[in-house]
């Protein structure tokens, strides 16, 4: 009996654990790409974050927001410019830095006008558009989503990314691309409208309104790793997902410290039922 | 909480409260000298799983409500901020999603042995009727705390939910305004259901104490299904019960600490991190797992009206169930045919599941187009959940009436104590203990 449950607890997880199959419209599943935070030990690569953050910085911010964050998150533990030596992000020079080349509005106290002042580890990362409607105005009616926490809001988020960043193709012949569209496979979509090929040949993925943004050498990295599309993309992956889930390595670290102490306890609880269960038939 | 007391006050302070409150006497009678059958297995343990789900949710949701606001422009922010600025903040949030995932996972079990060791019946109907308001208003709890952080799945599956009671005839329209403050979900929705979301827990814990009051008149029954005979026959719950129990609660933990730890988000949806945003619909509205049987059976029935009514019959249909079952015979451990139908209720249980996060018309079997009946595409997952729907009432309506009155049971033991004492592991070597003995 108790083994039958057990298969069928069993089954019943299989179940559950599946990834959920919700249709993915026709888009090709994610392109397979290892990241150092994968795992029950995984953790962020600190030379990547950095990496990723001045491709945030040159190229994604011009368009995409990041509403949740501010400057004081990147000196953070776990964070891309993360130094022990100032446990308070706040005191952190680079992050001072990087506030410090923004300029912020805001009200002057004495005047009560609107002023632009140097930015502080304080402050938001700066909004591109001052609202919705320039935001689209701008992008040929699209709203580029804010990156906040993108690496959550997708499934397989980094390699979600990383495909789309990296998967523009030129569209088959057969398929009409409108202006300011792009042809994504890795994108979610449907292009069928757009398809004058065979019906069932209709290719994968679907429309993007956003222009391939990066290309090879497009950013210079710092710490002299070869700039190529494929490192770009891989890297601004992994700082979108510390940006999602800047509490990971906590998390992680926490996890397991909790998995040792309730292995332990459910060892010595089980040690203490069969004895004193010992003398009991049942 | 019944019956004999044997709690003898031992200190002068505990005499004093004695004669003015008993409530020493009330935690002894019912946690340490309770008699309980000394053959529960561990299906028996989920019962103390789910009161620990039941604390950790209240406990970590009181957190989070210190530092959630409950606003549709601040919403979705103050959730992410909590995880983001809060101290621990992740892990308490982490613990509040994933807890209600693996709170719904404990009921399920717990319902499925009541099902099958024939636990609703007589003497212990009014225990089982609580536990179905408990799991009634644990659903009502979960959709609305799904809905707080206001990502674009909170919004749209509260719309699909409380556009539901739009079906009903006359008073449909009226009840959804009333239920959403206004002519759509919007801020005031949002208030109310925080508010009730916060309410309805402790709703639950009152509840579990009717629940636990009721069990401890009749006491527990047991895997054979036959009553408690002799003292020979039970154990006092602590110690012996309260480290199996302790056991089980540890081994479920780390269940929840695998989830909450390493897979935080495995059980909801990406597009709940989504801001929700009335102007653009996901392309698949899915409700969180725990729902999606519901939901396939919502979506089998072509009417709008009469999906409501078998989603809602289907919840229904178990608070009567002690009077649909006609068999004298409790466990199906004796119970043969029974437990051949129930194993299929199982499954069925899982594949409306499966079919409730499918689109409907989509392919069970893809690429195969053959199986078309007049207009009716069988192969497709809206006919599956027709059939399984069919199956799931069946076994209640059908199945467990006429089963009982036509089936013959294998013979049960006399006593608890008497299969105990020929199981296997305890029988002298060489004899051959019968099979449908066996723990």
């Amino acid at each position: 009996m108790l083994r039958k449950g057990i298969a069928l607890a069993a089954l019943g997880l299989a179940v559950l654990s599946a990834p959920a199959a919700y249709a993915a419209g026709g888009a090709l599943p994610p392109k397979h790409v290892e990241f150092s935070f994968e795992g029950p030990f995984g953790k962020f690569d600190q030379a990547q974050l950095q990496r990723g953050y001045k491709v945030y910085r040159e190229v994604c911010s011009s368009c995409h927001s990041m509403n949740l964050m501010y400057f004081r998150n990147l000196g953070q533990k776990g964070g891309p410019f993360y130094d022990a030596k100032y446990p308070n992000p706040n005191d952190n020079p680079y992050v001072k830095t990087i506030a410090a080349e923004y300029q912020v509005k805001d009200i002057d106290s004495e005047t009560g006008d609107v002023i632009d002042r140097p930015g502080t580890s304080a402050d938001k990362f700066p909004n591109p558009f001052p609202n919705e409607a320039a935001a689209r105005a701008s992008n040929g009616g699209a709203l580029p989503p804010d990156l906040s926490v993108m690496a959550k809001a997708r499934h397989h988020g980094p390699q979600y990314i990383y495909s789309i960043l990296t998967g523009y193709k030129n569209p088959p012949a057969g398929l009409k691309v409108s202006p300011g569209q792009h042809y994504n496979p890795y994108m979610n979509g449907d292009v069928t409208a757009a398809w004058s090929g065979p019906h069932d040949k209709v290719p994968p993925g679907g429309f993007i309104a956003m222009a391939p943004p990066l290309a090879a050498g497009q950013v210079t990295f710092d710490d002299g790793t070869k700039s190529t599309l494929e490192q770009q993309a891989k890297d601004v992956a992994a700082f979108i997902s510390w940006a999602s889930e800047p509490k990971m390595e906590e998390r992680k670290a926490f996890g397991m410290a909790a998995m040792i102490y309730l292995i332990i306890f459910a060892g010595l609880l089980y040690a203490s039922y069969r004895r004193i269960w010992r003398n009991v038939a049942h | 909480m019944s019956g004999h007391s044997n709690y003898e006050p031992k200190t002068g302070i505990e005499r004093w409260l004695d004669t003015r409150l008993p409530v020493v006497r009330l935690a002894y009678d019912s946690m340490i000298d309770f008699p309980t059958p000394k053959n529960l297995n561990y299906w028996w343990t989920f019962g103390g799983i789910l009161a620990v789900c039941l604390a950790i949710q209240i406990v970590t949701g009181i957190v989070l409500a210190m530092h959630y606001v409950p606003h549709v422009d601040h919403a979705f922010a103050s959730v992410e901020r909590i995880m983001r600025d809060v101290n621990y903040g992740w892990l308490i949030r982490y613990m509040h999603a994933n807890g209600a995932s693996m709170f719904f996972i404990a009921v399920y079990i717990h319902i499925l042995r009541g099902l099958y060791y024939g636990s609703y019946k007589a003497p212990r109907e009014v225990l089982w009727i609580l536990g179905c308001v408990i799991y009634l208003l644990m659903m009502a709890t979960a959709f609305m705390g799904y809905v707080l952080p206001w990502g674009q799945m909170s919004f749209h599956g509260a719309v699909v939910i409380t556009n539901l009671f739009g079906a009903l005839p006359i008073v449909g329209e009226a009840i959804t305004t009333w239920l959403w403050g206004g002519f759509a979900v919007d801020n005031p929705t949002l208030n109310r259901f925080f508010s009730l979301h916060y309410l309805l827990p402790f709703m639950i814990a009152g509840v579990v104490g009717l629940h636990i009051w009721a069990l401890h008149v009749p006491g527990n029954n047991n895997p054979t299904g036959v009553n408690v005979k002799s003292k020979e026959d039970t154990v006092p719950f602590h110690p012996y019960y309260t480290v199996k129990d302790g056991f089980a609660i540890v081994v479920f933990l780390i269940l929840f600490a695998t989830f909450v730890f390493y897979n935080p988000n495995a059980l909801g949806h990406a597009d709940n991190y989504i801001p929700g945003n009335p102007l653009v619909t996901p392309a698949h509205i899915v409700p969180e797992w725990y729902f999606l049987p519901f939901y396939a059976i919502l979506r089998a029935v072509p009417d709008k009206l009469g999906g409501v009514l078998l989603m809602f019959g289907a919840i229904a249909v178990l608070f009567v169930l002690p009077w649909l079952d006609t068999s004298k015979v409790r466990s199906m451990r004796y119970r043969p045919t029974a437990k051949l139908y129930f194993l299929i209720f199982v499954v069925t249980c899982l594949v409306l599941g499966y079919c409730g996060g499918q689109l409907p018309d989509d392919h069970v079997i893809p690429g195969l187009s053959t199986f078309r009946l007049f207009d009716a595409d069988l192969n497709s997952f809206v006919w599956l959940s027709r059939i399984a729907t069919l199956y799931y009432f069946a076994y209640f309506l059908i199945v467990l009436p006429i089963l009982g009155l036509t089936e013959t049971p294998l013979p049960q033991p006399e006593s608890i104590s008497s299969p105990v004492l020929s199981h296997p592991a305890n029988a002298p070597a060489g004899a051959a203990a019968s099979p449908e003995k066996r723990g």
